[in-house]
């Protein structure tokens, strides 16, 4: 006999609420994006337009090469992330390692302290050295914060792949360079594909060490939203907000496809 | 032997940047907060108590509030994940919970900006519904923003793991309660809460450390007196170019995380034996 369910009522209120405070904030700044007029307290904008999208995406426009910037800056740091994390993942899943467990923890470090001091005092030490206020030293802030993705991932990856490959190709005559290169590798490529979109993202999204080693000679697309949005200008901030969320929200949906389960597993052992 | 030396040289390039780049300015900031003038002393946490004491206390709650807070939702997330009966509520809940995870603080801190603000969306829809009245409404960029923006930004993450430990928990026990007719919440308060809180800790000490260090949303959501640590460290770089009482206020949030992540850590070590 079916009885009706008198619960959902509540859960469709509470389910409702949760959507609103979720989606209430992204509407809001979408919202801005094509406002062209609106003040209180009118619910939706007067006007609708894309008269600011056009400012944005002038070739003149400070948008266009704070975009250039980051990526420039965001690509560098996956480069050198995996440049120094393939090599360490390999080495800490596959060979013998004295303080193995140590070793793993010490690239959480970054994560793990209030980061805030630390970018000060990098900011000191480059200023003397010469690196404040350019690409590289920004892309080293970077890919220290961003080293604990890479490595950890990384090593999940080649531990994910059977050691028993690696072993037959070792057995039929290949070098360890050409097994690694021609086997493992191949393999643990959409483990590493997952590592350096997590690290792109990260450089992408980075705001305070950016802030303290890179401001103002070299303007990312966080540092073009804060001074957009401190000087009152929501459209131009609501636009570089979405620039920034798009690819942290594509992420999110196609994740659970490059991390797969048996990666994801490994992770930090 | 040989083999020693070449997995430590692989890994050695990736720690040198950790202790370059990391730990060397970590204790460059130690030093430096004690470093008046040519002198050593302890001027700079002096002139940082006189001058911010009240943030740091501002900066604790408004911390703490926000662990609490982010602590309770991602268990009522998570229970209602695991021992939810309606397949398609569960299902919505899943696909609906996550969103905010990957948005970059930077954005949290700018759309909640404009959401929250007395003339934002938030206060402009009461206005419209008639639950409020123009002359009625507030703003919520104080520290109630602040609250908001860490818990809305950090919960989906802490339900991610807290949500995953449950799934990975051995149902016979909660099925045995549930024939015995043991309440959903008391078994979620009982049965499964017991054995993730584990997980729950480490996501928490996670979220603490990183709303400690964010700077990005006091800056956008609550930059004026009183606001919290972070925005003060900025303050005096690039207004003072003060780098002693900078060094000093980072330390400061320094000792509170770890002794936050100690007073954990005790506790749990006391559950256990």
């Amino acid at each position: 006999m079916a009885r009706f369910d008198f619960w959902w009522l509540p859960r469709a209120v509470i389910l409702g609420l949760l959507a609103f405070i979720i989606f209430g904030p992204l509407t809001n700044m979408l919202l801005w994006t094509v406002a062209e007029k609106w003040y209180f307290p009118h619910m939706l904008p007067l006007e609708y337009g894309f008269s600011f999208w056009e400012r944005v995406f002038s070739p003149r426009g400070n948008a266009m090469s704070s975009l250039a910037t980051s990526i420039l800056v965001a690509s560098l740091t996956v480069v050198a992330s995996l440049a120094l994390a393939v090599p360490a993942g390999y080495a800490l899943s596959r060979l013998k390692l004295p303080f193995r467990g140590l070793i793993l923890l010490a690239f959480l470090i970054p994560q793990a302290f209030p980061n805030l001091p630390v970018y000060v005092n990098i900011a000191r030490f480059f200023y003397q050295i010469g690196l404040n206020g350019t690409i590289a030293g920004v892309v080293m802030v970077h890919v220290t914060h961003g080293l604990v993705y890479a490595v950890w991932i990384a090593t999940a990856a080649f531990s994910a792949v059977q050691i028993d490959l690696e072993e037959a190709a070792r057995s039929i005559g290949a070098g360890p360079m050409r097994a690694f290169r021609d086997v493992t590798l191949p393999l643990a490529a959409p483990g590493l594909m997952a590592s350096a979109i997590f690290v792109f993202l990260e450089s992408l999204d980075e705001f305070t060490g950016s802030y303290f080693v890179g401001a103002p000679d070299v303007n990312t697309l966080p540092l073009l939203l804060y001074t957009a949005s401190s000087g009152g200008n929501y459209q131009i901030a609501s636009i570089t907000a979405l620039l920034l969320l798009i690819p942290s929200i594509g992420f999110m949906l196609v994740v659970e496809r490059f991390l797969r389960a048996d990666v994801l597993s490994k992770v930090g052992h | 032997m040989r083999k020693n030396l070449l997995a430590i040289l692989l890994v050695l390039p990736a720690l040198v940047m950790i202790v370059l780049f990391f730990i060397v300015p970590l204790i460059a900031s130690i030093l430096g907060a004690f470093e008046v003038g040519d002198a050593w002393g302890l001027g700079n946490f002096r002139k940082s108590f006189e001058l911010y004491s009240g943030d740091m206390i501002f900066t604790v709650v408004i911390v703490t509030v926000s662990t609490a807070l982010i602590g309770i939702f991602s268990i009522a997330i998570g229970g209602y994940l695991t021992l939810g009966e309606n397949p398609r509520a569960v299902a919505i809940l899943r696909w609906l919970y996550r969103w905010p995870m990957f948005i970059p603080f930077i954005v949290v801190g700018q759309i909640l900006r404009t959401f929250l603000a007395k003339n934002g969306l938030m206060n402009n829809i009461f206005v419209s519904l008639g639950v409020l009245t123009p002359l009625q409404t507030v703003g919520f960029l104080d520290w109630r923003g602040i609250v908001i923006a860490f818990v809305w930004k950090q919960t989906p993450f802490v339900t991610l793991l807290v949500a995953g430990a449950m799934a990975s928990l051995d149902r016979s026990t909660i099925e045995a309660a549930r024939n015995l007719g043991a309440s959903r919440l008391r078994i979620l308060i009982e049965i499964v809460l017991p054995q993730i809180s584990g997980t729950l800790l480490v996501g928490l000490i996670l979220s603490f450390v990183t709303m400690m260090s964010v700077l990005s949303v006091p800056l956008m959501i609550n930059a004026q007196s009183p606001t919290m640590l972070t925005a003060d460290i900025a303050f005096r770089i690039n207004a003072h170019g003060d780098y002693g009482v900078a060094n000093a206020l980072g330390m400061i949030s320094l000792i509170l995380t770890t002794g936050v992540a100690l007073i954990y850590l005790r506790q749990t070590m006391k559950e256990r034996s």
